[in-house]
Parts: C-alpha cells; structure tokens; sequence
C-alpha cells in the first residue's frame, strides 16, 4: 500500500466524513489451537479513517485477532487484505512495513533503550541508512541521524513527551509507557493501527486524556485505528463501528448504538436470563 | 570538568574513555617497551592482550548488545589464526612485514566473517541456551577439523589433507598446518603498534554501530523481539550483522594473535578460551566497552600478577572469580552496598550541616 | 560382530553420560542455571574412590559410597557458598560463578593429587563375558555400567513421580514463586537436587574412570561438556531425555570413532547435536515453549 501519512502536521484537521472504504479486512478468518477453535469466521471490514472496536469477554479471542492480523500467528482458515493485498504468508515485520502497527496488552516498550531511541526504532523502515554509513558515521549518517531526531522529537512532542525524550522508556511511569507504545506504533507510518487495551489500568482523567488522543491520532494521521478494550464508555464515545466477540465468533457488528440493544451483546456480558 | 563528561552523549562518553584509555597504555608502555624497559614476560603479553581485548569488545557485541550467549568465540579466532597464518606463510619472505601482517588479518577476518556467516543461519533460528550450546558445539567442531587438517604450500599454490603430511604431494613445498602439531613457521610480525592499531578499529567498528540505525535495531531485538518485529524490524538480518561483525573482528585478533608466536595449535582455541573471553565480558560489563578493556587487562594479567603464590594461583584465581560474581551479584551484598553507600551518604549529609552551622556563625 | 561390540560399548559410554546428564537437567529443570562445574564432581568422584582404594585399602563398593558421599556433601556446599546467594541474580552471572566453581575444582586437585595421571584401578572384580568362541568380548565394565544405569533411571524416576520431595521438585521447576506461595521450601528441594546431581556424578566418576583408567584434574571437562550436550539433545529438563540423549550421543561417538574416524569424532557428535536442534530447536524429548503475546 501506499504510505500516506508524513510527518504530523500541528494544524487543525477540518471535521469531515469517516472514509469507509475498507483499509483491512479479513474474511472468514479461523485459527485452531489443537483441537481448539480459537477464533472462527471472522469477516469484518475497517474503513480508512474510521476508529473500529472490538470488545467481548475475557477469553473471547480478541487478543488471537489482534495475533492473526499482526501474523504472530497463522491463521488456519481464510485470509486478510491490507488495502486489497493478502499478507498470507508475510512475517510479522512484513506486515507492519505493509502497514499494520500495534500494541500490546501487556506493555512492550524496549524498556533500558531511551525514550527517543524507541521510537526511533519505530521510524527504522521510514528513514533510510546505509549499512556502511553505520559503521563509520560518515556518508550522509549525520543528516539522517539528524532527521531520525527531529521525527521522533515532533511525534514524541504530538503526545506531550518530547520533555521525556531522554529519560529510559522502562523508567516512565504506567500511563506514560502506555503512550510510548502508541507513539512507537505510529512512528513506523501505519495504514491502521491496533490498540491492545489502550486504557487498561488508567484513571478516568487518563481515559479521558487517551480519547481524545485516539481521535487526534485518527484526524492527524488520517488512519484507521482498530481497538480491543474493556472499558465501555470509550468504546461507545469514540468507536465508529465495533465488532463483538465470544467463544471466538462474531455474535454482533454495528454502530455503538446498535450493539447497545442487541440481546445476544447483553446476554454474553451479563448471562443468559433466567426463566421463572 | 566531570560535569561536562556527564553531560555528554553516551555515544561520546564512550569513545572518549575506550579511545582515551588506549591511547594512554600506549603513549606510556610503546616508548619503555621500546627502551627496554619492561619485563620480558610482560612484554610477551603485550600482543596477547591486545587480541584479547579485540576478542572481549567483538563477543560483547553478541552477548551483551544482541543478547545472544555465545559459547564458541574461540573457534572464530581458531578460523583466523589458522588461515592469518597460511596467509602469512604463503606470501613468503620476500613480502614486507607490514603487508605479511596486514593481509594476514585481512584474510582472517574475512574467513572467520564468511564462517560466522554460514555459523549463523541455523545457530540464529535457536533461542537462549539452545543457541548458546550450538555455539559451544562449533567451537569445538571448529577445533578438532583444523586438528586433522594439513596444508602445505609450493609454487603450485596451497595444498590441503586431512590425513597426513604425505598426503599433501608436495615435493618441495612448505607445510604450514601439520594436524595436531598445529601452524608452524609462522612469521612473528605482530607488535604492540599493530595491536594498539587493531583495538582503535574494534572501537571504531563496534562503538559507531551501536550508536546507528542498525544497533538500535540490534538492542531492540535484545530487549523485545516480538516488540521489534510489530514495528517492522527483520530479526534475522539484525542478528547476522551483529553475529557476523563479531566474528569477523575475533577473526582478526585470532590472526594477529597467531603471528605473535612462531607456532600455535588447534587447542589453544577451545572451549576454555571462549569461556575465558566470556568472563572477560560478563566481569568488564553488558555492552560496556571501557569495562571489557579494563576487565580483559586485568584478568589476563592476574595469573601473571600472583606468580608469587606458585602453585596456589590458579587457584586464588578461581577464588577472585567467584568472590567478583558474588559481591556484584548477590542479593545479600547489594543489601550491604546500599548500607554502606546510605552510611557514607549520612556521613557526608552530617558534615556538610556542620559546616553550614558554622559556616552561618562566621558570617555573624 | 564388531559392529555389536561397537554398539555395546557406545550403550556403555553413553550410560556414564546419560548419568552425568541426569544431573545437569535435573539442576537446569528446578534451578534454571547452567552448572559447568557438574563435570568436576565426576572428576572430585573419581578421585576420592581412587584414594579410598588405593591408600585406604577399601573395598571399592565401599570407595563409590564414600564418594557418593563426598560429593553429596560438596554439591550442597558448593550450592550453598556460590549460586544460593546469586538466586535473584542475571543468569550469566550465576554462568560465571560456575565457571569459577569449576577452575576452584580442577585447581584444587591439581594441588591435592598433582598432575601425574593417576591409574585407576576398575572397581569391578568379575571377569569379562566372552560370546560367540571368543569373537565378542562384553567387558564386565560395561555390564556394570548399563546396569547401573537403568537402576539410577528408575529409582529417579520413581522418587520424583511418588515422593513428596519428587513432587515438590517438579512444583518448584514449573514456577518457583508458586510452589514457595504453596508452602514448598523452595531452598530445600534446590539443595536436594543439587545433593542428587553430586552424587550421581560420584557414580558417573568412578564408571568413566573404571572404563577409561587415566584420572587428572581436567578428567570431568570433556565428559561434563559431552554430557551437557546429550542433556540439551534429549531435551534439556527433561528426565528421560537426558537418558535419551547420554545414550544415543555414547553410540555415535563410539561409532564415528570405529568407522568415520577416531580425531574427528567429536566432531561429528557436536554435528549431530547441530542437526537434531535444527530440526526439534528443543531437543528430541524437549518441551515447545511459546511466548505469549
């Protein structure tokens, strides 16, 4: 796919329509772990700047998805599109230079690398080096170390964190780290982006704080942003179009509102009611 | 002044001290080697040291940069100085010293970087002490080949047996490689200028790739894999060009360490010797090249230094190991560390308050 | 026929080193560390038989027992003095300090016993088997061996399936922290499995020198590094690939050392070694580990 997004530019992107086209889409997608069925026919679509969830009980599969569509695993059945290509048999590296970045569940920074070297690490495939220029420090590798710097400062700065620049990514307080992880994801200029329980262990404020920070990322980068987590309120408040998941099986796909009333979400979250 | 060093990138704290700590060995030690000055023994540890501080930067660039336990350095440095020392033999006395010595460990290194090469496919698949085992098990295939090899040299250029000297059918050649005898005949061209040299480029190699592109990439790797992979980072590519920079530079200290002796033998590089070069890292430090100096420099001269125990110091030395490990590692005497440095820190914080106290009387 | 003497005495080689493997998996299993100086108790082992016959006059039964001794006693030391205290340390640290473990060892033999190769006298007094008219000999040695072998295999693998320190030991060796919240004393089973490894090393000591008579301070090294090798061949933490790979690792270096050639045959183990984790990257009897994601 073509890469569309550039350096962040700080002006204000106008309000405009969520471009539906679909950006990655799976279909039927399965994976059997042994004789288990983690996940089974998965078919969903996530437009080209649309904020997507996908929600579901513990144990429900989410995370495999996340795995699948990433290829940290392969999936047994069907097939992904990243913008109309199949990335069936690329590496997990492949598929993020094709345009997929995540994060994860459970933190995964380069935590005794600095701050700004994490996400120079994310820029790695974005600015070019020469292997040569790396073992002298010659042939231009100033200049690109310069730019190396200067995007990771101005992404990190998109976040409130270029004072942090400096400081050991493993040191950063919780919050803090979740948002290096997001930073380090954008940096390696993504189509779309998965967010693995972006608000987990944050307080309201924070929650709060990462909303609105899910909508920048979506209105500056113009990408799309794909999103697995627990809290409802900003699954409801900032998602387009979300997709629950039980027992490894799509049981309802719609827009917030829709999944609010629909009886089988209800009766997966709550338990079925019980007569008499 | 020590404000301002701190201040500095890592990137030029560390070419400063590693640079610097080289450069002041030899501006002191070049003119009394020179003059005579110093002792024959010490003098004949002069290139050694040298090559093995080559060979502790390049392992450390694997084990403490990359992550990756290597058991099996020695068998790069094996590659290098047997093919260093053909080389050297083969280009025969006509060549002058510094090319006999230059090509040397040109050759070595390319021979031990072309091994890493091959080495590293399948070693690099493997994970933790699958990988470090695999490495150990090289080194030691590396070691009994080059035992049963036998290579001669005449004007129709190099001959090759693994049977005997006979074999070679050669009629009025040189052989060079004699089995288990090992390399003889080899010319003596390394020196301490030479060695001194070879570390200089070590940094330069090492230091500036870690600080790049590509050692990001490669310490990313150590500290997250399935992280690095998710933002697009080729793990097996990385890998080799750590592993295979690492070999190549153990190939030229095995090249330049050979041809500091007139004869060496296949198991000079064994199992001992990588585990020798790895306790070089592990004490001088994970990725800290100023402690590899200073620790490969120190350990190989302890059993040089307690000569006068006699018998007794190999052991002391084994003894010193331990005690190390345990007093940097121990949970009980990092407990003692913080007491002590809290005790001194109190100490410090006391009298600093009585020279304010009387500080502020004077003034009235 | 030479082809079955060669087999029998590969079975016979890889006894000794599936016995010292038993000891180097069962350390890495519980105590998730690499103990290098393992091979040096086989050497300490060795030793102590050999001075228990020959200037004590011992029955040399009595000489492996008090071995066993011995060397129960020095891996609890050893275990208490240098890796206990380095539990919470990184792992190369505790790499080193067995390393340092390992030259204390040799060097102290070297200073008790000297570097002149002792000849140790097999323990075994009953004569060889001879089959077939004289064509195949079965040296009593490696009767003994094997059957030694089996013994320690099963009586292992019972103790640690039906005692309760068996089955504290696989507590500790699938997570620590668990097995301590449990009310297992994790310190305890550690310095029993180290006790255990001693002591089968004392065993694999007097076997390997009784087969191979020349005993110096570095007799442990290659046999322990081998014996590590056949413990990551079988799957390292696993019981019965230790036995797996001890075994099968004596048969190809005695048969590359009878038809390939006698210098190269630790070669072509360590390339086999290679080939089997290139194929099952966790050994042949190995767990698959997977990272979750």
């Amino acid at each position: 796919m073509s890469k569309m997004v550039q350096v962040p530019s700080k002006s204000i992107v106008p309000e405009r329509d969520v471009d539906k086209t679909p950006i990655l889409e799976t279909h039927h997608l399965g994976i059997d772990f042994g004789g288990l069925t983690a996940v089974d026919d998965l078919t969903l679509a996530v437009g080209r700047t649309e904020i997507a969830g996908l929600i579901g009980p513990n144990g429900a599969g989410k995370t495999t998805v996340f795995n699948l569509l990433t290829n940290v695993y392969s999936p047994t059945r069907g097939t992904i599109l990243l913008d109309g290509k199949s990335t069936a048999g690329k590496s997990t590296a492949q598929v993020n230079r094709m345009g997929i970045a995540r994060t994860f569940q459970n933190i995964r920074l380069f935590s005794d690398m600095s701050v700004i070297d994490n996400v120079k690490v994310g820029l790695h495939n974005s600015v070019k080096e020469s292997l040569i220029s790396n073992f002298t420090h010659s042939f231009g590798f100033k200049k690109s170390e310069k730019e190396y710097t200067s995007r990771a400062l101005e992404l990190l700065d998109f976040f409130k964190m270029a004072d942090l620049a400096y400081e050991e990514a493993g040191s950063l307080p919780y919050g803090a780290q979740r948002r290096l992880e997001i930073v380090r994801a954008l940096a390696t200029n993504p189509g779309i982006v998965l967010l693995d329980e972006p608000a987990a262990g944050m307080n309201p404020s924070e929650t709060a704080e990462l909303m609105n920070n899910i909508r920048k990322i979506r209105d500056t980068f113009n990408i799309a942003v794909l999103l697995i987590e627990h809290d409802m309120n900003l699954v409801m408040n900032i998602c387009e179009g979300i997709c629950v998941l039980d027992h490894g099986k799509v049981i309802a796909k719609g827009t917030p509102d829709e999944i609010k009333q629909n009886p089988k979400v209800i009766e997966a979250y709550l338990g079925k009611k019980r007569e008499g | 002044m020590l404000k301002k060093y701190k201040n500095l990138s890592n990137y030029a704290r560390t070419s400063i001290s590693t640079y610097g700590i080289i450069l002041l060995a030899f501006v002191i030690l070049f003119p009394l080697q020179q003059a005579g000055a110093l002792s024959y023994s010490f003098s004949g540890m002069l290139v050694p040291i040298c090559a093995y501080i080559v060979m502790a930067i390049s392992l450390n660039l694997t084990v403490g940069v990359l992550g990756e336990l290597s058991l099996g350095h020695a068998g790069f440095m094996s590659i290098g100085a047997f093919s260093g020392a053909i080389a050297a033999v083969s280009l025969g006395n006509g060549t002058p010293d510094v090319l006999r010595l230059v090509l040397g460990v040109l050759i070595g290194g390319v021979l031990a970087g072309i091994s890493g090469l091959l080495i590293g496919i399948p070693v690099l698949r493997l994970k933790g002490d699958y990988l470090a085992i695999v490495t150990l098990a090289f080194g030691e295939i590396i070691k009994n080949i080059v035992n049963c090899l036998y290579v001669g040299v005449d004007a129709a250029g190099l001959h090759f047996s693994m049977t005997d000297v006979a074999s070679l059918h050669m009629t009025n050649g040189t052989v060079i490689l004699k089995g288990p005898q090992g390399a003889v005949g080899i010319p003596k061209v390394a020196s301490f200028l030479s060695g001194i040299i070879l570390i200089l480029i070590t940094l330069f190699v090492v230091i500036n790739l870690v600080h790049s592109r590509t050692g990001r990439a490669i310490k990313a790797i150590r500290n997250n894999q399935i992280a690095a992979e998710s933002v697009g980072i080729s793990i097996t590519k990385y890998k080799m060009i750590a592993f295979i920079t690492s070999a190549a530079l153990a190939g030229m200290a095995g090249a330049m360490y050979a041809m500091n002796y007139s004869s060496i033998v296949a198991k000079k590089f064994d199992f001992n010797t990588s585990i020798l070069i790895l306790v070089f890292v592990v004490l001088g430090g994970m990725g800290k090249f100023f402690g590899t100096i200073v620790a490969t420099t120190v350990l190989y001269m302890l059993p040089e230094i307690f000569r006068e125990f006699g018998e007794y110091r190999m052991l002391i030395y084994a003894v010193v190991l331990i005690v190390v490990m345990l007093a940097t590692n121990s949970s009980g005497a990092k407990m003692l560390k913080d007491k002590i440095v809290d005790f001194v820190k109190n100490l410090f914080a006391r009298s600093k308050n009585k020279k304010v106290e009387a500080g502020g009387a004077d003034s009235e | 026929m030479t082809f079955i003497f060669n087999l029998i005495n590969g079975i016979s080689l890889g006894s000794v080193y599936a016995i010292i493997a038993l000891g180097y998996t069962m350390v890495y299993g519980i105590a998730k560390m690499l103990n290098f100086a393992h091979g040096d108790v086989i050497m300490i082992g060795a030793y102590v038989s050999y001075c228990a016959t020959t200037y004590m006059g011992l029955n040399p039964l009595l000489s492996v027992v008090i071995a066993m001794v011995v060397c129960t006693a020095l891996g609890i030391i050893i275990e208490g003095l240098a890796y206990k205290p380095l539990r919470k340390a990184p792992a190369l640290a505790v790499l080193i300090t067995a390393i340092g473990v390992s030259y204390f060892l040799q060097n102290s033999a070297l200073l008790i016993w000297g570097s002149a190769p002792k000849n140790f006298s097999s323990i075994v007094s009953f004569d060889s088997i001879s089959l077939a008219g004289g064509k195949l000999i079965i040296t009593s040695e490696s009767i003994v061996t094997v059957i030694a072998c089996i013994v320690i295999m099963i009586a292992l693998t019972l103790f640690i399936k039906k005692s309760k320190m068996g089955k504290a030991m696989r507590a500790v060796s699938e997570d620590k922290g668990a097995a301590e919240l449990m009310g297992i004393n994790v310190n305890l089973t550690i310095s029993v499995t180290f006790a255990i490894g001693s002591a089968l090393a004392a065993v694999a000591g007097v076997l390997l020198c009784s087969a191979y008579p020349i005993l110096i301070p570095t007799t442990g090294s290659m046999p322990g590094i081998k014996a590590f090798t056949a413990a990551v061949f079988g799957g390292i933490g696993s019981i019965p690939g230790a036995m797996l790979g001890g075994i099968l690792l004596g048969i190809i270096e005695i048969f590359g050392r009878a038809y390939i050639s006698s210098e190269l045959a630790d070669a072509i183990v360590f390339a086999v070694l290679i080939v089997v984790l290139l194929v099952k990257p966790t050994g042949l009897l190995g767990k698959k580990i997977n990272e979750k994601v």
